[in-house]
């Protein structure tokens, strides 16, 4: 048996909006958006395709390969 | 005079100028042109945030929510399934389960994929949001949108941006005499009397974006597309006088002085 000892500098990487990104192993979706800076009222954040609703909880942790997208109303016509 | 509201869906709006928030200068001016056209709704895009550059400042932060309804596009988005994921994102962000329908068809005219808008219409319509698609001046298109459940349909007058007016006003008025739900026109609109021109064909509303925000002063132009959409729906509901070939004097023809 293989045992996988993860050390508190482990990272992992993901598509984070088109692009690789890479993070620390245990990165939730909550952790994500403050490491970026981001508030959660004013983005919207889909994580493999499962689309986050507002008032759902974002401690949904991350594992690599993941595809996440953020996005946030801009200005259009 | 009775009361001349727009009603689209569970909506209820006294102004029929909506207006777009791409193409200002910055996020006061877009506060300011939005004040100055007394529009009541206003639409927005749905775009990644920049990771590595994330904008401090953020559009919502300069309207005030409790005078203005938001209504989310799907601009940029070229398939069904494009569109349909957009909508979604945009619903999410908890504001309103309004969305303007739009699949492009091409990157040059920006016409909509009308086969694909339909669809998409109907996925969304399904999905519980209220939808207003963009379309194109075919009065075909625009009657099998309605039939599939959009709260308003919005045909364009021109391409967008390009300034042109109503470019066909006999299949606009087409559609406007067939329309079972509001017809809102919607890109093209270059200056106020185009927009007149529209509400006296007797449209419900007019949405323009590059026509206020790409003028010399947009502000200004945001007052005059105000005013000219009020004078328009005015004239309409005035009843015109017809258009004669020969004159009818206005003065009697009797007791001239001779």
């Amino acid at each position: 048996m293989m045992i996988r000892v993860r050390g508190p500098d482990a990272t992992m990487d993901i598509q984070l909006n088109g692009a690789p990104y890479t993070c620390g192993d245990q990165t939730t979706v909550e952790t994500l958006l403050a490491a970026l800076n981001l508030d959660p009222e004013r983005v919207v954040v889909e994580h493999n395709r499962t689309l986050l609703e507002r008032g759902e909880s974002l401690v949904r942790p991350l594992s690599a390969g993941d595809v996440v997208e953020i996005v946030t109303l801009v200005g259009g016509g | 005079m009775t009361n001349d509201s727009l009603r689209i869906g569970n909506y209820t709006f006294q102004s029929r100028l909506i207006v777009g928030s791409g193409k200002y200068k910055d996020f006061a001016e877009t506060r300011a042109a939005l004040d100055a056209s007394g529009a009541e709704m206003i639409t927005v895009a749905v775009r990644r945030v920049n990771i590595t550059d994330p904008a401090r400042d953020n559009l919502l932060d300069y309207i005030d929510l409790e005078r203005t309804t938001i209504l989310p596009n799907t601009a940029g988005c070229y398939t069904v399934d494009e569109c349909v994921r957009t909508a979604r994102l945009a619903r999410a962000a908890g504001l309103t389960d309004l969305i303007k329908v739009e699949v492009i068809g091409d990157d040059k005219t920006l016409f909509p994929d009308a086969e694909a808008t339909l669809e998409a219409t109907r996925i969304l319509v399904k999905e519980g949001f209220t939808c207003l698609p963009y379309t194109n001046d075919d009065p075909i298109m625009a009657r099998k949108l309605a039939d599939a459940g959009a709260a308003a349909v919005m045909p364009l007058a021109a391409p967008i941006g390009s300034g042109l007016g109503v470019c066909n006003p006999y299949n606009l008025r087409i559609i406007l005499e067939q329309a079972t739900v509001p017809i809102i026109v919607d890109a093209g609109v270059g200056t106020a009397s185009d927009a007149t021109v529209v509400m006296e064909l007797g449209a419900d509303g007019v949405l323009m974006n590059t026509a206020i925000a790409g003028a010399k002063d947009p502000i200004v132009m945001a007052r005059a597309m105000r005013l000219g959409i009020e004078a328009g729906r005015l004239a309409y509901r005035a009843g015109r006088i017809p258009r004669k070939l020969y004159a009818t004097a206005s003065s009697p023809l009797e007791g001239v002085v001779r």
